[in-house]
C-alpha cells in the first residue's frame, strides 16, 4: 500500500503540471476544451490525493508500523480517535493534510465558479494547481509520508499525550482550511490582474472567497486559543507566540479586504489597495505556513529545525515579486473611478479602519520577525515580550472597536450634522451611561484603556442595537410580520449587511471577553494539605480529599495512573462548586525508572479542572511533577521490593509492580501529601467563547448565499439604493 | 487651494504620521525587548539586572524541589554543551517539563544563578516534528 500512496502522490505531482500546461496555455489559445482539462485536473488532483489520504489514514488506524510514520507518531495503547488525528502529529502527515485540503477546497471553488468569470479561471486554476505542485513536489521529494522500515516494529512511539485532546481532531485541519483556502482568493486576484477583469463580476466572487478564508481561519485561530486555555504552560488562550501571530496576521488583512472591498464594489475606489489587500493576506497565510513548518522563528509549537525552509522562501519570493509586478504593470485597471468627497463619511471610516487593521498587522509582524531583524542588526536575538504588544495592540482594538460602531451608521460620500444627530445620539447615550456605570458600578475607573474599551463597546452595541431595532421596525411596518418572523426576514433580505452587524457585535463581546479577563485575573499557586482552605479572588477553596484511579483506559487518553484532589469552592460560605483537578500518569517504555516507577514515569499531563459560568470560570490544576516527586520513596522502596524477587520470572514481576502501584495509589489516598494546586478565578471569560459563536453565525449568516443568489444580489442592491436616497430626502 | 493640491498634503501629512508611528514602534522594539540567550551565552554576557530570556534544556539530575515551592535545576544548552546555569523558578510548572526537554524562561541574573520571574516558565508545543533525516 506504502506504493500505492508514493505512486498517487507522483501521480498527483504530474496532474498538477499537466492541468497548469492545459489551462495557460488553452487560455492564450482560447481553447475551450484545455481549459477544461485544466479544471479537471484540479478535481482529479482532489481524488487522487484523497486516496493517498486515505491510505495514509488506513495505515494509522490499523497500526501499520511498517510505515515510519505510523510507528513515530501512534501506538498500540493509543486511542481510535488519537490515532486518526496522529496523522497529522507529523511533519510529512500535516504537509499531505494541507495539500488534500488545497485540492479539497479548490474544487469547490472551481465546481462554484464552472458558470462564471470564465477568463479568469483559467488562470486561477493554474495557480491553485502551482500551490498544488509545490506542496506535493515536497512530499514526493523532501519528506514522503509514505516511507516504510523492515521489519515493522512491534510497537510506535505513540501520540504525544498532551495532543491527547479533542481539540487535535478539529484545530489543525481549521486551521489549515483557513491557510489552503487563501490560496483561492490568491488565484483568482491573479487571475483577474493577469485577465484586466477586475470588475464587478469578479468582486462578488472574490468577496466571498475571501469571507469564507477569513471564517475558517478565525475558527481555527478560535479553536486553538480554546486549547491553550485549558492546557498548562501554553500562555492561556493567547500568548503573543509566533504560530499564533502568524495566524493572525492574514486574518487582520483579510478583515481590511472585506472592508475596504465595498468601498470599490459602491464607489469605485482604492482598487489598487485592495488587490494589494487581497493578494498580503494570502501571501501572510504562507509566511504562515512556513512558521509552522520550518522552526525559523522560536515558539512554543517546537516544529524542530527542518530541511524545508529554503523552498518555502523561494515560494514566498515568487508570491511577493508576482503580486507586486501584477500590481504595477496593471496599474490602469486599477485607477480610482471617485475621490474621497469628505472626511466625515463611511468611505473615510473604511479607510481609517483599513489603516489601523495594516497598523495592527505591522505591529504584529515586526514583533513576530523582531528575533530575526535584531538577530540581524546587533547580532543577538532578542524578544519583544507579550507587554510590547499590548502596548500597542490594545490601543488599536479599541480604535477599531469604536469604528465597528461608527462605519455602519456613518453615510456614504458625506455626512450632514442633521443625518449625524439622528444616527449617533443613541450610540452616544448608551457610552455616556456606560462611562457613568464605569466611575461608579464596576470600578473599572483606575484602568484607563478598559474604561476606554468600555465605552468604546457601549459606543458600538448602541449602534448596531438601534440598526436592527429600525430595520425591524420599518420591516415589521412594510410586511406586517409576527415579530420572530420579521427579525429572520429582516436580515435573510440583507445577509451581508445584517451578518456583518452581527459579526461587528461577537468581535466586541470577544475583546470584551479578552479585556476583563486579562486584566482582572486571580491566580495562586499553593500547597494544600487535606482539609485546608485558601481564598482566591473571593472564592475560598478546599482541598476536601484525594482521589486516585489506576485504570487501563485505552477509550480515553491511555493514561495508567490518575491521581488528583478534590477542591470544594464556597463564595461567602455559600457552594459554589466542585472541581477535580487530576494529574495522569503515562508508562515509560524505556524502563529506566525501575519496573513500578516506569509505569507512571513517561509522560505526565495536568487536566485542568474547569467551572464555567458567565460571570467568572474557576479553575484548579495539580502539579503533575510534584505529587510524583513527593511519592518517590515509595516508588523507590516498590522497585526495590520487585527487583529483589528476581527469582519469580517476568509476568510474575509485572503483576508484582501493577500490585505496588495500586499500593502507592491505595497509600496516597490514605495519606495524602499537600497537594500543589494553581488555583485561578478569571472573571467573564466565557464570553469571550460566546463572542466567537457569534462572530460565527454572523459570518455563515453574510456567506451563505441565498436563493437565486443572482437576482437576490440585485434585488439587494436596487434596496440599497431605495433605502440610501430615503435615508437622502 | 485647489483640490489636487489638498490631496497631496493630505497625503504627504498621512504618510509622515505613519513614518513617525512605525520609527517610535521601532525604537521601542529595541529598548524593551529581552534578549533570547543560550545558557552559554548567557555565562558568557549576561549583567545582573537585565532581563534575559533563557532557553535550555533540563540537565539530568539537576531537578529539586524545595519545600517553600522553589523548583531549581540546571539548563544546558540544545546543542549539549557542557556548561550549564542554575536556575531558581516559582509558579506554575508546565506538564512537559521534565529532564532532557527544551524550555524558556524570562528573567534576571543573581550571582551565579538565574532567577526566573515567577510563572514566565513555557515548554515547548511537544508535536513530533522532527528534523528530517
Amino acid at each position: 500500500m506504502a506504493l500505492a500512496g508514493r505512486a498517487a502522490l507522483i501521480i498527483a505531482l504530474l496532474t498538477t503540471l499537466c492541468g497548469i500546461t492545459a489551462s495557460l496555455y488553452g487560455a492564450r489559445r482560447g481553447r475551450r476544451e484545455l481549459v477544461e482539462v485544466g479544471r479537471r485536473s484540479v478535481y482529479a488532483l482532489a481524488i487522487v490525493l484523497t486516496l493517498a489520504f486515505a491510505i495514509l489514514e488506513v495505515a494509522f488506524i490499523t497500526n501499520d508500523f511498517a510505515y515510519d510514520t505510523v510507528a513515530n507518531n501512534s501506538s498500540l495503547t493509543t486511542p481510535l480517535l488519537y490515532r486518526v488525528a496522529a496523522m497529522w502529529g507529523s511533519q510529512e502527515g500535516s504537509l499531505l493534510l494541507w495539500v488534500w485540503l488545497l485540492s479539497i477546497w479548490s474544487s469547490l471553488a472551481v465546481f462554484l465558479t464552472r458558470n462564471r468569470l470564465r477568463e479568469i479561471v483559467p488562470y486561477a486554476v493554474a495557480v491553485l494547481l502551482g500551490f498544488g505542485t509545490f506542496f506535493t513536489a515536497m512530499l514526493v521529494f523532501f519528506v514522503s509520508p509514505f516511507v516504510t522500515s523492515s521489519p515493522a516494529p512491534a510497537n510506535g512511539a505513540g501520540l504525544d499525550p498532551l495532543l491527547r485532546n479533542p481539540s487535535m481532531m478539529i484545530h489543525p485541519p481549521m486551521l489549515y482550511s483557513g491557510y489552503t483556502f487563501f490560496t483561492i482568493p490568491f488565484a483568482f486576484a491573479v487571475g483577474a490582474l493577469i485577465t484586466r477583469r477586475v470588475d464587478s463580476e469578479w468582486i462578488p466572487v472574490v468577496r466571498r472567497l475571501a469571507l469564507a478564508s477569513w471564517m475558517f481561519l478565525g475558527i481555527g485561530i478560535l479553536l486553538g486559543a480554546h486549547w491553550a486555555y485549558y492546557e498548562i504552560g501554553w500562555g492561556g488562550y493567547w500568548g503573543w507566540d509566533a504560530v499564533e501571530n502568524a495566524a493572525l496576521m492574514p486574518w487582520l488583512i483579510a478583515t481590511a479586504f472585506l472592508h475596504s472591498i465595498m468601498i470599490q464594489e459602491k464607489r469605485g475606489m482604492l482598487k489598487v489597495w485592495n488587490a494589494s489587500l487581497v493578494l498580503a493576506a494570502s501571501t501572510l497565510a504562507i509566511v504562515g505556513t512556513f512558521l509552522v513548518r520550518s522552526g525559523v522563528l522560536s515558539s512554543i509549537h517546537a516544529f524542530g529545525a527542518s530541511t524545508l525552509g529554503v523552498p518555502f522562501v523561494i515560494l514566498i519570493a515568487i508570491m511577493v515579486a508576482g503580486s507586486i509586478y501584477l500590481v504595477v504593470s496593471r496599474r490602469d485597471v486599477l485607477r480610482s473611478e471617485h475621490q474621497l468627497d469628505s472626511l466625515f463619511s463611511r468611505e473615510a471610516a473604511f479607510l481609517l479602519n483599513n489603516m489601523l487593521f495594516v497598523g495592527l498587522t505591522f505591529v504584529i509582524f515586526w514583533g513576530t520577525f523582531f528575533p530575526l531583524i535584531s538577530g540581524a542588526i546587533t547580532g543577538t536575538e532578542s524578544e519583544v515580550g507579550a507587554p510590547w504588544f499590548d502596548r500597542y495592540t490594545v490601543p488599536l482594538a479599541i480604535a477599531l472597536v469604536a469604528l465597528a460602531g461608527i462605519g455602519p451608521i456613518i453615510p456614504w460620500r458625506r455626512a450632514t450634522l442633521a443625518n449625524m444627530r439622528r444616527n449617533f445620539a443613541f450610540p452616544l447615550l448608551a457610552t455616556a451611561v456606560m462611562l457613568v456605570l464605569c466611575f461608579t458600578t464596576f470600578g473599572a475607573g483606575s484602568s484607563a484603556p478598559t474604561v476606554a474599551f468600555l465605552c468604546a463597546a457601549a459606543f458600538t452595541v448602541g449602534s448596531i442595537a438601534q440598526e436592527l431595532g429600525r430595520g425591524y421596525l420599518a420591516r415589521r411596518a412594510m410586511s406586517g410580520d409576527s415579530p420572530p418572523l420579521a427579525l429572520v426576514s429582516m436580515i435573510r433580505r440583507n445577509r451581508r449587511r445584517y451578518g456583518g452587524y452581527i459579526v461587528h457585535v461577537g468581535i466586541t463581546v470577544l475583546l470584551l471577553g479578552i479585556a476583563a479577563s486579562s486584566t482582572f485575573t486571580h491566580t495562586a499557586f499553593v500547597n494544600l494539605g487535606r482539609g485546608h482552605a485558601t481564598t482566591v479572588g473571593g472564592y475560598t477553596m478546599t482541598n476536601v480529599r484525594p482521589t486516585a484511579a489506576i485504570v487501563n483506559d485505552p477509550t480515553s487518553t491511555g493514561a495508567l495512573l490518575t491521581l488528583g484532589v478534590v477542591v470544594g469552592v464556597t463564595h461567602d460560605g455559600r457552594y459554589v462548586t466542585t472541581l477535580h483537578p487530576t494529574a495522569e500518569y503515562y508508562p515509560d517504555a524505556s524502563g529506566a525508572e525501575g519496573p513500578v516507577g516506569s509505569l507512571i514515569s513517561g509522560d505526565a499531563v495536568s487536566e485542568l479542572s474547569l467551572d464555567s459560568s458567565l460571570r467568572r470560570d474557576i479553575s484548579a490544576a495539580i502539579d503533575a511533577a510534584e505529587i510524583q516527586s513527593a511519592l518517590q520513596p515509595e516508588i523507590n522502596q516498590a522497585n526495590a521490593l520487585v527487583a529483589r524477587d528476581g527469582s519469580i520470572g517476568p509476568t510474575k514481576q509485572t503483576e508484582l509492580s501493577y500490585y505496588l502501584l495500586a499500593a502507592i495509589a491505595r497509600g496516597y489516598l490514605r495519606h495524602p501529601p499537600s497537594a500543589p494546586l494553581k488555583l485561578a478565578s478569571t472573571p467573564l471569560v466565557a464570553w469571550l467563547w460566546i463572542g466567537a459563536l457569534i462572530l460565527l453565525v454572523g459570518a455563515l449568516i453574510a456567506i451563505w448565499p441565498g436563493p437565486g443568489a443572482v437576482t437576490g444580489r440585485a434585488r439587494a442592491r436596487y434596496l440599497a439604493r431605495v433605502a440610501q436616497e430615503l435615508g437622502r430626502a | 487651494m485647489n483640490r489636487e493640491r489638498k490631496r497631496r498634503v493630505r497625503l504627504v501629512v498621512c504618510l509622515a504620521l505613519a513614518l513617525a508611528l512605525a520609527g517610535g514602534l521601532i525604537y521601542t522594539s529595541f529598548s524593551a525587548a529581552a534578549q533570547a540567550l543560550t545558557p552559554t551565552q548567557l555565562i558568557a554576557r549576561a549583567r545582573p539586572g537585565v532581563t534575559y530570556q533563557l532557553t535550555g534544556t533540563v540537565v539530568a539530575g539537576s531537578v529539586r524541589r524545595t519545600t517553600n515551592g522553589v523548583l531549581d535545576f540546571r539548563l544546558a544548552d540544545r546543542s549539549g554543551g557542557r556548561r550549564s546555569i542554575f536556575v531558581q523558578y516559582t509558579g506554575a510548572v508546565p506538564d512537559p517539563f521534565r529532564v532532557g526537554r527544551e524550555l524558556i524562561v524570562t528573567g534576571s541574573v543573581r550571582g551565579a544563578s538565574f532567577i526566573a520571574s515567577p510563572g514566565s516558565m513555557i515548554t515547548k508545543c511537544p508535536s513530533k516534528y522532527s528534523p528530517a533525516k
